[in-house]
């Protein structure tokens, strides 16, 4: 059989993810420190393990709401309002989703029509342009840098506006900069859209994790931009979570209704078991004023700051990164691209980490640096790190 | 007053206490010097009592036996238990020391290097002293987490290298 000719050739066109390109070589040296790896390094707290495990134990055991638990979407739309003043009905304008991941996925499967175009920041996280090329769109890249520190500007972001312009990603915190767009500079990109269709999927998923007095603003919370915006979040990041696969999707009804459609013919509902752990999780969260996700932000913020301070001080010019859990170093002084500089560093000192080319063409002459990682292997890794600078300058 | 600063540093030494003065100054966005201070402050407030390292035993070729043992002692008029508990706490078998609620008074982790040892430190230093009215050993098998460290099967990373 010539699969080739069976394949859709749009999917077969995307090519593989580019941080997985280079990791199937880590995978073969269990010696390897890795600082590619972007999830948390804390395990799920107990008590929100313990309400999964009391679930199975009751037999609850079924299908949930294709809109998810009545009480989980309570909490979200509390948490959000709450957090960060954004108000939606949890009775028709909260879904849960399988991961943020679904949640970017049914939203542009919603919105795209053929040919239309879909604007994003780059660098960004690998699987915003292939969901776009999946659902038959067009993935504008919008590029950002270390100068502007990673966020879009209104110049850039007019330059790239066609008639073809259906959505906009807005990623931030970001993954892999760890950038941040504050009020004033969301308030802008806000300004521009006031006038046109374009609606804004806020992928919110590193809204807990910023730093340095950094104040989260969820897009949809600025005047005017709650009818046109799909606020994405969930709870792989803030309560260590990855892998329950529980994310949600907020936005005013009529948008959408569309969506849910889709989770309701494809995916008709979450994992009840993951749905009654993220419903303990915030529970836990309202009840001890969130001092879990504290405890865990005050442990990266320390790591971010020895990770800025070495990396800078080995000649690895690095933006101080305000959110996420990734710094985003400049290797432009050693005179390699960012994949030799990747290359190199696992083949003669053993630490992984992810060229930038991996987050788009703008991603050249960096490297993404997790610090999701033990304070001690961070500091093994830093000096390695140092080791294989030095050696490229001596 | 105990500072954020404080709380930081505490935090950190928890994880790891090797964690130099100048590193946790980084850490924290403070200057070393302040490090210093704060650290001399904990110090003096009695708050940090000591580095110790976290060692599992059982791997290695040392042979010596830990007990927990419960304690039941008469208390002593406006002493309550802390006049008997400084007579216990003085030996060197004795590890660790908690005055508990619940069915028992003192809770006496021990340590020897031989079974006989411990028996001999109970029966003959321990049961007698003025006060105690009964004790119940139990010997320690094995060490499956201490000091919050699991140490046990409890360093694999299962994360994936990477996602997607």
């Amino acid at each position: 059989m010539d699969y080739s000719r069976v394949i859709n050739q749009r999917i077969a066109n995307v090519p593989p993810s580019g941080i997985r390109k280079f990791f199937d070589i880590v995978r073969q040296m269990p010696e390897a420190i890795s600082l590619g790896v972007g999830e948390p390094d804390f395990i799920t707290p107990w008590q929100i393990r313990d309400a999964a495990i009391q679930s199975i134990e009751d037999g609850q055991t079924q299908y949930t709401s294709n809109w998810g638990l009545e009480s989980l979407r309570e909490k979200i739309a509390a948490y959000l309002r709450m957090r960060y003043r954004v108000s939606y009905s949890p009775k028709d304008e909260v879904l849960v989703t399988v991961g943020a991941s679904e949640g970017i996925d049914i939203s542009l499967r919603a919105l795209i029509d053929p040919g239309d175009e879909v604007l994003i920041p780059e660098p960004s996280y690998v699987s915003y342009a292939p969901c776009v090329t999946f659902s038959g769109g067009v993935a504008v890249p919008v590029k950002t840098n270390a100068q502007e520190e990673f966020a879009i500007t209104p110049e850039a972001l007019r330059a790239a506006i066609t008639d073809k312009t259906k959505a906009l990603i807005l990623p931030y915190p970001n993954n892999p900069t760890g950038g941040v767009m504050n009020k004033e500079q969301l308030r802008e990109i806000a300004d521009l859209l006031m006038d046109t269709d374009i609606v804004v999927i806020s992928d919110e998923i590193y809204s807990e994790l910023v730093y340095s007095g950094h104040e989260h603003t969820s897009f949809a919370a600025l005047p005017g931009m709650r009818e046109r915006t799909v606020t994405i979040n969930g709870f792989s990041k803030a309560f260590a979570m990855t892998g329950w696969r529980v994310g949600y999707l907020c936005a005013p009804r009529e948008l959408l209704a569309p969506m849910f459609k889709i989770h309701q013919y494809t995916m008709l509902c979450a994992s009840i078991q993951g749905q009654i752990a993220a419903d303990r999780a915030l529970g836990r969260a309202f009840e001890t004023g969130f001092e879990d996700v504290r405890m865990m932000v005050r442990s990266y913020d320390r790591r971010r700051r020895l990770m800025v301070e070495k990396l800078n001080a080995m000649g690895l010019t690095c933006f101080e990164p305000r959110g996420a859990f990734y710094v985003f170093p400049s290797i432009e002084s050693t005179g390699l691209t960012s994949e030799e500089f990747c290359t190199r560093l696992l083949k003669e000192k053993q630490v992984a980490c992810v060229p930038g080319t991996a987050f788009g063409e703008s991603g050249e002459g960096h490297i993404r640096c997790s610090y999701a990682t033990s304070l001690e292997n961070l500091a093994e890794a830093l000096k390695r790190i140092e080791e294989f600078v030095r050696s490229l300058n001596g | 007053m105990f500072s954020t600063l404080d709380m930081h540093i505490l935090e950190i030494l928890c994880e790891d206490a090797r964690v130099s003065p100048r590193e946790i100054a980084v850490m924290t966005g403070s200057d070393e010097n302040q490090v210093n201070t704060a650290l001399e402050g904990l110090r003096r407030a009695g708050v940090l009592v000591g580095y110790q390292a976290l060692i599992n035993w059982e791997r290695t070729e040392k042979e010596f036996v830990q007990a927990v043992i419960e304690v039941n002692v008469q208390p002593q008029r406006e002493k309550g238990f802390d006049a008997i508990a400084q007579r216990i706490m003085q030996h060197d078998e004795v590890k660790s020391l908690y005055l508990m609620s619940g069915a028992y008074d003192l809770m006496v982790l021990c340590e020897a290097a031989t079974l006989k040892e411990l028996a001999s430190f109970v029966h003959s230093r321990l049961s007698v002293l003025e006060g105690v009215t009964g004790t119940s050993t139990h010997f320690m098998l094995k060490t499956y987490k201490y000091g919050g460290v699991l140490f046990e099967s409890g360093h694999a990373d299962r994360r994936q290298a990477v996602m997607p």
